[in-house]
């Protein structure tokens, strides 16, 4: 494997590493469910798709690289949550009305 | 650097539970806890690059797809109170 290849799939990853972090810092520091929810789906599709990109890279093309474009599909149906959640005040909701 | 995805990846499952245990509304809960089902696939594809076994990657892969039906069924649940809820059999006021 030629040595661009190699560190293409090493900066991909490292991003991806630092998306699925900030996601997760994210999900833990934002103040209200709708803004988490946003959080987790940085994590969902920035973190998980850069990953899987670097990893494509590494192994090259045949019958791995064909199972991790699958992993995208089932990792990243983080938009399926958000139709399910009834309604709920956001936090800037709370503030307008007190002013 | 697969040995730095994985501590990152777990770093991330361990701030999700942290907002699992924290999150004052059950949707909180729910949202981390498919998080952390994200997070553990992404885990196993590591796993598998790490090992050297591709194998990894079809139980990341079953897992995923059992993730997906059990999130819906827990929003299923959680907004109308039955798992057996039909639309149409709505009870007349």
């Amino acid at each position: 494997m030629s040595v661009v290849v190699e560190i293409a799939s090493w900066v991909l990853i490292l991003l991806g590493c630092f998306f699925t972090l900030v996601g997760a810092l994210g999900l833990v520091r934002m103040p209200d469910v709708y803004t988490r929810m946003h959080a987790a789906s940085v994590t969902d599709t920035a973190g998980v798709g850069l990953l899987i990109f670097g990893m494509v890279l590494q192994a090259g093309i045949g019958l791995v690289s064909l199972k991790l474009f699958f992993f995208c599909c089932c990792c990243s149906h983080s938009r399926v949550r958000s139709l399910l959640t009834p309604w709920h005040r956001p936090a800037c909701m709370k503030e307008s009305r007190h002013s | 650097m697969f040995v730095a995805a994985a501590i990152a990846i777990l770093v991330a499952i361990g701030l999700a539970i942290a907002r699992a245990i924290k999150g004052p509304t059950v949707f909180d809960r729910v949202l981390a806890g498919n998080s952390v089902g994200t997070l553990a696939i992404m885990l196993l594809a590591v796993t598998g690059f790490l090992t050297g076994r591709p194998e990894f990657l079809d139980i990341g892969l079953t897992y995923g797809l059992l993730n997906v039906i059990g999130t819906l069924a827990v929003l299923k649940f959680f907004r109308h109170g039955d798992l057996a809820y039909d639309v149409e059999e709505e009870p007349r006021s």
